[in-house]
């Protein structure tokens, strides 16, 4: 998936901008993310819920994918079944 | 990527927050960003392959920086103060442009058929009228979404460009999205066409920290918009802080118990200027930001933290640090390096390298990364066994003297601390025995007799080496400076050549 990539939930609001990305499905709740919504909206699968939080970024564990929230929902992420956790940043002081 | 994701995502989250405050104008983040979609029309009507501003800070510049990165098209802040024939030059080379602000002038020295040239108030006129149109998708274009002239202390300006994907980078790695309380406000006075300029409306757009504009600088100015938009944030270059002090010193008393933050940069912040600013300020937190046009500003920064903690240090090593530009980002990789491209140990001086996504290091002609994606910044400095970056001026400035490398930092801070002088500056002259030799050029302060050639020979030579001491001195009124506060270097060059 190229870098700058937009990808919608197709069972919530939630659209991510994919900032890295490895070999994987992207999903929300559960259900494969695409660059086009579905006609029919689904509904999130329960373990995959918690919901996305705007401005946040999410990583796997291994590092490889990163996805940047752009736009929350009920949804939560993750990449073949494994969820996806908000990356932590260090605060930084304003520098400018 | 494209950068107007960051505007997009405040209109999104917030769009009735107001974002910038210029002018006494409040715009809120969805008419910013409305501003930016029609400009983003008016730039693809016209054709142009630049979207050039020619004037003061104001929301036209936020307008035509997001307008051209929808476009796709790269944006150039002009700046404003260069003399005719320097901007007819570059004007030249951003044919066909369309340019916003100054139509005169534009007129007067780039006359073309091919550009379009609007004043500011027609601009933005035009870019809301046209935001009735349906969004158009944002495109990357070449990828570029800026390009700035260097400020051409050593040389001709070098288009230096700044990729969607560089600023992005630099963005999401120093930014936490929607982060500022909406009680905050950042007071922005450095130029638009300066990177500290961009950098702040991208972060202050991504944070949602309200951005207040000062176009002009103004020491009194400044303080009046700092007391009654009550700013939490500001950033300066050290030679305005220097004439906010003075201004606070001649009895103005402005409210400024809001200000939290002050980051500087840009210039070298001379050490008994942060230490008056540190006492003037006790509540206010001081960042020091080391950065260039090339690695998307900020590289490494010194916070407010380690301020305090060097300032209220007594071992002079620990003291020593509020000299220091920081850490590098936890994004960024610094090392120091020899003429042969060597990596050296702590401690060793040589030239500055950044690598990292933020870096471009790359001009229209060519990039000057090296294989492995190293920036040569051509700055000089060191790294301190604490990983804390010490800067030593430009690598083009040292002064080889018989094969020994001198930085004139080193002789210029001996000078600074005798409490009759107010300005140094040591430069390269030509020396038939040793190839180049040390030239010093002095500004006495107010009320002080000018030291005698030999006494500040012998200061040298005690505090430093024989090798340092100068060949000539000279007395000057003042130095060249450029409008950011930056010695020109060449210019006290010539001065020796008369």
């Amino acid at each position: 998936m190229k870098p700058g990539t937009k990808l919608k939930s197709a069972v919530c609001d939630t659209e991510v901008m994919v900032i890295r990305s490895g070999t994987g499905a992207i999903e929300c709740g559960g259900s494969a993310m695409g660059e086009a919504k579905p006609d029919a909206v689904g509904t999130p699968a329960a373990d995959f819920s918690a919901g996305t939080l705007m401005g946040k970024r999410y990583v796997d564990a291994a590092g490889s994918f990163e996805l940047l929230c752009v736009k929350p929902g009920k949804g939560s992420l993750s990449v073949d079944g494994v969820a996806l956790s908000p990356k932590d940043a260090k605060p930084l002081p304003a520098s400018d | 990527m494209n950068i107007a994701l960051f505007l997009e995502m405040a209109a999104d989250a917030a769009p009735d927050r107001i974002g910038l405050v210029c002018d006494g104008q409040r715009w809120s983040y969805a008419r910013l960003l409305a501003g930016a979609r029609g400009a983003a029309a008016l730039i693809r009507d016209s054709g142009c392959s630049h979207v050039a501003l020619l004037d003061e800070s104001s929301e036209a510049a936020a307008m035509a920086l997001f307008g051209a990165a929808i476009a796709g098209v790269p944006y150039v802040p002009l700046n404003y103060r260069l003399a005719d024939a320097d901007l007819a030059a570059l004007l030249q080379r951003i044919t066909p442009a369309l340019i916003i602000g100054d139509v005169a002038r534009v007129e007067r020295l780039c006359p073309s058929a091919d550009n379009k040239v609007l004043a500011r108030g027609d601009f933005v006129t035009a870019a809301l009228d046209a935001a009735a149109d349906a969004p158009i998708e944002a495109d990357e274009g070449d990828g570029v979404a800026i390009q700035l002239f260097t400020s051409g202390t050593t040389a001709a300006p070098k288009a230096a460009i700044l990729r969607h994907a560089n600023l992005v980078s630099y963005i999401l790695g120093t930014v936490e999205f929607g982060a500022a309380p909406e009680e905050d406000a950042a007071l922005v006075s450095v130029p638009p066409y300066h990177i500290a300029g961009i950098a702040a409306l991208l972060s202050s757009i991504y944070a949602l920290r309200r951005i207040l504009l000062l176009p002009a600088f103004d020491p009194a100015a400044w303080l009046d918009l700092a007391a009654g938009e009550r700013a939490s944030n500001a950033f300066v270059v050290p030679t305005m802080l220097s004439r906010i002090i003075e201004t606070v010193d001649k009895g103005v008393q402005p409210d400024l118990s809001n200000l939290r933050a002050v980051a500087y940069g840009g210039g070298k912040m001379p050490l008994e200027l942060i230490q008056r600013a540190l006492d003037l300020f006790p509540d206010t937190g001081f960042t020091n930001a080391y950065g260039l046009t090339e690695t998307s500003s900020t590289v490494a920064l010194l916070g407010p933290d380690e301020h305090r903690a060097a300032h209220a240090a007594t071992d002079p090593a620990a003291r020593a640090r509020l000299a220091s530009v920081g850490r590098p980002l936890p994004t960024v990789e610094i090392e120091i390096r020899d003429e042969d491209g060597r990596c050296l140990p702590a401690g060793e001086p040589g030239e500055i390298y950044v690598r990292g996504d933020q870096v471009s290091g790359e001009y229209r002609e060519r990039s000057a990364l090296d294989a492995d994606g190293w920036f040569p910044t051509r700055d000089a400095g060191y790294i301190d066994a604490e990983g804390y970056l010490f800067l030593s001026g430009r690598a083009d400035d040292v002064i080889v003297r018989g094969g020994e490398n001198i930085s004139p930092g080193e002789i210029e801070d001996v000078m600074l601390a005798l409490p009759a002088i107010a300005e140094a500056a040591a430069v390269a002259i030509p020396s038939a025995e040793w190839g180049e030799a040390v030239g010093l050029i002095l500004v006495v302060r107010d009320g002080h007799e000018a030291p005698a050639d030999e006494e500040l020979k012998q200061v040298i030579r005690a505090r430093l080496r024989s090798s340092r001491v100068p060949e000539r001195v000279l007395f000057a009124k003042s130095l060249p400076y450029n409008e950011m506060g930056k010695l020109l270097r060449r210019e006290i060059k010539k001065l020796f050549a008369a």
